[in-house]
């Protein structure tokens, strides 16, 4: 049995959500540098923003955007780990409480959708749990905001469905997102499962790394090709015309019911926010 | 690309100088109003009572920032969805609001208004909140202090970038990019 203490979920999840907000991951960074090699006009000079702003918020530890999202927590935790001195969403949401002022992130969260009162920490996080094997405790944490998370859809296919159908589905959900999305984007898809599964495997595909294929040769190759199709729009930069709408498309599948063929759409903007800890 | 030094508040000839597409660096006081100040001012209008700022030739950012830190001027601030506002748009231009920032498409009447009443609409790079905050050098709380991110600060920016999407001669800068046909869907 492997304890782990609530006060070190805590922590480290504060620690992770501040990082996650003002630290760029490196394959984004690297992407948008590789993006304004290929751009010219507006859309280079946007790129160019994009760097001196990730720049500026690691050095000053300061918000990459101000929008520093709902906190979506994936945990994956193994059936011989024991959580000590208290709750496990209990103590995420501690983690993101402390963060979210300790951190100087901006509190973004309402505590009902339609009577909207700010509750001023930042929490509830959202959180899905999976026991699996084992001794390991991971939590994986997305600052995600709502800029790109409002562009995002889902759709049930007939399971008869051409690729080429779903293929326009997800081109239009970049293209209809616009500006707004705040594109160069990650498209995360996830394709089975049902209604609310396909949508956390979307998110889920967000973790990946940029230039990572799905393990599966026809969805690696189906990424390929829609990551090239949706680069062809020209949507471009902040929907202002250029080469790069997306730095990359990532598919993760799961098996569905005979009658079933549903498939989310979750867009990511250029400031994708993950990070990862195991216990 | 033109780039174009331009302050505020934003006279009839600055408007007219400005054509989608144009690069610009804002200089001057802006005003931040989201969400909730909208509505709020909107009814104010209604009711017929006093503005927390003057709406002749202002220009107002939509913005929620993060808190500042500790000798910060201000916290993160990059600009927010500009169609969520829409709805309340018209009738600011037709009080003499002349400038708005924010990111995406604008509705059909609001660009009808940009037009009609004279106005400009600039896009702010989403995301480039950090970078954006090095520009401003002074904010005010000046109202609705109880809606925390979304109350409206008055902000002195110097050289704040911004693009020109819709201009007073009708045209959409998001219309003449990639896509835009797809966009419409």
């Amino acid at each position: 049995m492997h304890n782990v203490d609530v006060k070190t979920i805590s922590y480290e999840v504060r620690r992770s959500c501040i990082e996650a907000n003002c630290v760029i991951r490196p394959d984004i960074l690297n992407a948008m540098k590789k993006a304004k090699s290929i751009e010219t006009g507006l859309a280079n000079s946007i790129l160019e923003e994009l760097i001196q702003n990730s720049i500026i918020a690691q050095k000053e530890m300061m918000p990459i955007c101000q929008d520093t999202g709902v906190t979506c927590v994936f945990v994956e935790m193994g059936d011989n780990v024991h959580i000590t001195g208290g709750n496990l969403n209990d103590a995420i949401n501690e983690g993101v409480r402390q963060a979210y002022k300790d951190g100087f992130l901006r509190k973004s969260i309402v505590e009902d959708p339609l009577f909207r009162k700010n509750t001023r920490d930042n929490t509830p996080a959202i959180i899905h749990t999976d026991i699996v094997k084992g001794t390991d405790l991971k939590i994986m944490i997305m600052p995600k905001g709502a800029g790109s998370e409002n562009m995002s859809r889902i759709k049930n296919f007939s399971p008869n469905a051409t690729t080429e159908s779903i293929e326009d589905f997800i081109i239009e959900t970049v293209i209809t997102g616009g500006a707004n999305a705040c594109p160069p984007l990650i498209v995360g898809v996830g394709i089975g499962g049902n209604m609310d599964y396909a949508m956390v495997l979307a998110k889920k595909a967000f973790f990946r790394e940029i230039g990572s294929k799905n393990k599966k040769p026809p969805y690696a190759e189906l990424e390929k090709v829609l990551l090239d199709k949706i680069n062809k729009t020209g949507l471009g930069p902040q929907g202002l015309g250029g080469k790069t709408t997306a730095f990359a498309v990532h598919i993760e599948t799961h098996p569905c019911h005979i009658a079933s063929l549903p498939v989310a759409v979750n867009l990511s903007c250029h400031v994708t926010r993950t990070r990862t800890i195991n216990l | 690309m033109k780039t174009i030094k331009i302050t505020t508040p934003i006279t009839k000839e600055t408007v007219k100088s400005l054509k989608a597409g144009d690069r610009v660096f804002i200089s001057g006081t802006i005003y931040t109003a989201r969400d909730t100040a909208h509505k709020r001012i909107f009814e104010l209008i209604a009711n017929k009572e006093k503005l927390p700022f003057e709406l002749e030739g202002a220009v107002i950012y939509y913005v929620g920032p993060s808190p500042a830190k500790p000798g910060q001027v201000i916290g993160s601030a990059g600009p927010t969805t500009s169609s969520r506002m829409d709805s309340f748009t018209p009738i600011l231009l037709e009080k003499g609001l002349k400038g708005m920032i924010g990111k995406g498409k604008r509705s059909p009447d609001v660009i009808k208004a940009i037009k009609k009443y004279k106005a400009v609409y600039f896009a702010a790079t989403g995301g480039a909140a950090a970078l954006l905050a090095k520009t401003v050098k002074d904010s005010d709380l000046i109202a609705f202090f109880e809606l925390g991110t979304e109350a409206i600060y008055k902000l002195e920016v110097k050289d704040f970038p911004a693009i020109v999407i819709n201009d007073m001669y009708g045209n959409d800068l998001y219309e003449k990019v990639g896509g835009s046909k797809l966009w419409k869907i």
